[in-house]
């Protein structure tokens, strides 16, 4: 780990009993889902951390405590830093709180989150689907949401398909 | 200036109705500019210089679906975009035709998954396929003229017997 990450780590170690793991050098801190706001805050405010590079999520289905883990990078412009902030959730209608009043880009990402993993995102201005369309039931990128595949068309199996086939009406 | 002084008086041809409006049909059918993937790459390299579907009368791409003919459909048709291609295709005015260009258009291609329609027949009727990933501009030049053929067959009425 670099040395100017040990100050921040101390830091969130602090304020919030932050754990960490270190994955080649890369520093990332698990915070409870009720203390993400008060660290982002801090890291934005007292650490320089301009922008949040990237708000995903991971699903480790079949595991259910943690299911998810949500995924805040966090970049310092400034300091030439990066830190990972990950918020473990249980369960299969995780809630977590907004991160849009502290970074504006949450506003789309959240939308993205909620989209394919169904996170909601507690206080969101706008919570609506931001890919799929509306009125597509689950979430894609659930490791439970089947997976859409259907069965290629050959010769050997070709009337059978072109029977069930949803061809448009004129 | 033109054939007709290097061949004389040509006087007068006679043909029908039918072949007439077929021909003003294949020989000024309008695509409509519209890409949604790769395909499209292959479609504009079609009507350059180097292939030049304008010898077929598709020199014209219209930014308007109110004035085209014919739909070229080059590359993935995602969930999302289906309505808004189904949109643009009651916009063209009657006659319209179609063409899947490309593997993802005709079935999905490689995209078998939760985004993408398995063929863009789910949501427009389609009159030619044309297969590739991409196709070559020669082979998006054949499905038009295969299409041109499926036109020029085509009957401004019914015969009585004939009708459904």
């Amino acid at each position: 780990m670099e040395k100017s990450l040990e100050p921040i780590l101390k830091d969130l170690q602090g304020k919030f009993g932050a754990t960490y793991e270190e994955f080649r050098g890369e520093l990332h801190c698990f915070v409870k889902a009720e203390q993400i706001i008060d660290a982002l805050t801090l890291l934005r405010d007292a650490h320089h951390f301009e922008l949040l590079s990237a708000l995903t999520a991971v699903d480790y289905y079949p595991q259910n405590a943690p299911r998810f883990h949500v995924i805040y990078q966090l970049t310092s412009v400034s300091k030439n830093l990066s830190v990972q902030l990950r918020v473990p959730v249980n369960g299969d209608q995780p809630k977590v709180p907004t991160a849009a009043n502290v970074y504006k880009v949450g506003l789309w990402r959240e939308r993205e989150l909620l989209d394919m993993f169904g996170i909601e995102f507690e206080g969101h201005p706008d919570p609506r689907r931001i890919l799929m369309p509306d009125g597509t039931e689950g979430h894609p990128l659930r490791k439970d949401f089947p997976l859409g595949y259907e069965e290629p068309q050959f010769t050997f199996n070709y009337e059978e398909i072109d029977l069930r086939k949803p061809y448009v009406k004129e | 200036m033109g054939v007709e002084q290097k061949l004389g008086n040509m006087g007068v041809v006679t043909t029908t109705l039918e072949n007439v409006v077929n021909w003003s049909r294949t020989n000024a059918m309008w695509p409509m500019l519209f890409g949604l993937a790769c395909c499209a790459i292959e479609m504009m390299s079609a009507q350059a210089a180097h292939y030049d579907m304008s010898r077929f009368g598709m020199e014209l791409m219209r930014a308007s679906p109110r004035q085209s003919d014919l739909m070229i459909v080059a590359g993935r048709v995602s969930k999302k975009m289906g309505p808004v291609l189904r949109r643009l295709y009651d916009q063209m005015p009657e006659p319209k035709w179609v063409i899947a260009m490309g593997d993802c258009a005709s079935c999905g291609g490689v995209f078998n998954n939760y985004a993408i329609y398995q063929g863009v027949d789910e949501v427009v009727p389609v009159d030619v396929y044309v297969a590739g990933c991409p196709p070559r501009p020669e082979a998006l030049i054949h499905g038009v003229l295969t299409l041109y053929e499926k036109v020029n067959a085509m009957k401004l009425v019914e015969k009585p017997a004939e009708a459904k």
